[in-house]
């Protein structure tokens, strides 16, 4: 199936349903359907191979998504952030890009000696062009967006049409939206969250309203004037938004769910995000780019039981990324491949339709049985409820024993000093490893180091309390909330 | 065996459907009691809507049979799916909340 047929149902059903909403833009189905035939017919006439966009997104994104995949051709939305030397390394690996671009980053494109095309004359040309319709094949790649790369090179994630389409005929009723639901999307255009969003709430029938550079005055606003039913954020972004709700409260009458992902939420943020908004549905959404999006789901009623459960097992599910979505298959694995049982910690692998574990200049990376692995470390509860403790990578291994980072970061965000922590290993001659703990501290708080390990001993074992604990006035993160840990461990390296 | 992402029509009434899991019983998936052709391709015969067959079917919604072969109806027709003279079953889904 390809993601132009998504967009072909929705048609079908009411092509004079708004679609979107972008800076006063707005468009219903129908126009941006006929957008992107046109604008498949400016993708043809060019002649490239594939085509990519440099900007921050908004209804360029789905018009650029299904003009990519009605020319036949990849499209991959790039990290607007990256300089431009960090955008030419990823473009020379693109087949024959045609780049679009947002005005502000012309420069950054220029000289790269690939075709160009800025985004208002691009949408000009759409309106006018000779329509293409083309119908790729299935097992096509639609989408190829890269990883951050925060421990290496960037990889080339290529994402099928049948990847994306399994994901969103798989997790979303078609046109299951009621009349006036309206999404707001503040995720950026070239992670899979943004990706995901334009396809499944399209499909879904919901208005999708487009925040392109996230202010929490703004995402605020928007809610209130634009009757927003639904939206999903990053950490960051809801801690913002909890904030300004504390500082300046307004009600947010229209707002059913709100969903959190991207990366790991604190504790505490959750509660407070609870407790401050009792009539708003929370979700936890976890997933990868690899698996086209979401793969697990913790749901606003698991929220409030987990919330007022006095049962341990049931308590903690509140930092749980919940279960499976229908068509995954999950497996916890030891480091001798075999499949551990309830609240074994291992790696977690996956398998379903929607999982794509293919990477450009590397090929699949799915075992003989189509399991992929993602690096992450998870154990299942006795319900098969799911929890992530970090990346494999990150696991510390200080005299011999593994510590997740998550176990100890989750301790010590509960003190009322920490307003937030990364703990990374250190090499060191005696243990193999040390941890440390990066302590951000709460406003005006004076932490005391001492006081802190004392908290993580009461909790844990003697040998997962920090070694040592260090201040500083912020973490160093991605802009989907991912803290760079090897950043820290780098800077705390110079430093000794 | 039809394969995943073959889209078929009716000759018989505006249905069309993407297989969505394959499985031998596609071979024989009619709507309105007339056999499903691929589209693109000719449907030869002057089939009618059959009476019995003419419940209908649902816009977006996914019809499986008792062997696990699943259909997605990508444009809803008057005629009723089947496998043979046996109607496929409207898939229930569990709703989730909204994620993205």
């Amino acid at each position: 199936m390809s993601i132009s047929l998504l967009l072909e149902m929705a048609l079908s059903a009411d092509a004079d349903r708004e679609a979107l909403v972008c800076d006063g833009t707005r468009l219903t189905v129908g126009e941006l359907s006929a957008l992107a035939d046109g604008g498949a017919g400016v993708i043809a006439a060019s002649g490239a191979g594939s085509v990519a966009y440099v900007g921050t997104g908004g209804a360029m994104l789905p018009l650029l998504m299904f003009s990519s995949a009605r020319a036949g051709l990849s499209f991959t939305p790039l990290n607007y952030r990256l300089s431009a030397d960090g955008l030419r390394e990823l473009i020379e690996r693109l087949a024959e890009p045609l780049v679009v671009f947002d005005e502000e980053y012309r420069n950054a494109v220029s000289g790269l000696g690939v075709k160009t095309v800025d985004a208002q004359a691009f949408t000009e040309m759409a309106q006018s062009a000779e329509p293409v319709s083309e119908y790729p094949d299935p097992d096509d790649v639609a989408i190829v967006l890269f990883t951050s790369g925060t421990t290496s090179r960037p990889k080339a994630v290529e994402l099928s049409h049948n990847n994306l389409t399994s994901y969103v005929t798989g997790t979303v009723e078609f046109a299951s939206a009621e009349p006036g639901d309206a999404v707001l999307i503040c995720v950026p255009p070239y992670h899979i969250a943004g990706v995901s969003a334009a396809l499944s709430n399209l499909y879904a029938g919901r208005k999708m309203v487009y925040l392109k550079q996230f202010d929490a005055k703004e995402w605020i606003r928007l809610v209130r004037d634009e009757g927003v039913t639904s939206a999903t954020v990053v950490p960051t972004m809801l801690a913002r938004i909890i904030t300004e709700l504390q500082q300046n409260p307004v009600p947010l009458p229209t707002l059913r769910t709100l969903a959190y992902g991207g990366s790991k939420v604190a504790l505490p943020l959750v509660r407070t995000a609870l407790n401050l908004l009792p009539d708003v549905g929370f979700v936890n959404a976890y997933g990868l780019t690899e698996t086209s999006s979401t793969i697990a789901v913790l749901t606003p009623e698991d929220h409030r039981v987990a919330h007022s459960a006095t049962d341990e097992v049931v308590r903690r599910r509140l930092g749980s990324v919940g279960q499976p979505v229908p068509g995954i298959e999950v497996q916890i694995r030891g480091d001798d491949g075999a499949v551990l049982g309830v609240a074994q910690p291992g790696e977690l692998f996956v398998r379903g339709d929607q999982v794509s574990g293919r990477y450009a200049e590397i090929g699949s990376v799915l075992d003989e049985d189509g399991w992929f692995p993602t690096k992450d470390v998870a154990l299942l509860d006795r319900d098969g409820y799911l929890f992530i403790s970090g990346r494999s990578d990150d696991t510390i291994i200080r005299g011999g024993e593994n510590i997740a980072p998550a176990e100890v970061e989750d301790v010590l965000v509960e003190h009322p000093a920490v307003r937030d922590v990364a703990v990374v290993g250190l090499e060191d001659q005696q243990w193999g490893q040390i941890i440390v703990a990066v302590v951000v501290p709460a406003d005006g708080v004076e932490a005391d180091p001492e006081e802190l390990r004392a908290h993580v001993r009461k909790s844990l074992r003697g040998s997962r309390t920090p070694d040592r604990v260090v201040f500083r006035q912020e973490l160093p993160t991605t802009p989907t909330g991912k803290v760079l840990r090897r950043n820290l461990i780098d800077e705390l390296k110079e430093r000794t | 065996m039809i394969k995943t992402g073959t889209r078929l029509k009716s000759q018989v009434c505006d249905t069309e459907v993407i297989v969505i899991k394959p499985g031998d019983g596609l071979d024989d998936l009619r709507a309105g009691g007339a056999p499903m052709h691929e589209i693109g391709s000719d449907a030869g015969g002057d089939a009618t809507l059959d009476p019995k067959f003419a419940d209908g079917n649902v816009m977006g919604k996914r019809y499986v049979d008792d062997t696990g072969a699943e259909v997605l109806v990508t444009k809803a027709g008057a005629g009723t799916l089947s496998i043979g003279d046996v109607p496929m079953s409207l898939k229930e889904a569990k709703p989730l909340p909204a994620s993205d």
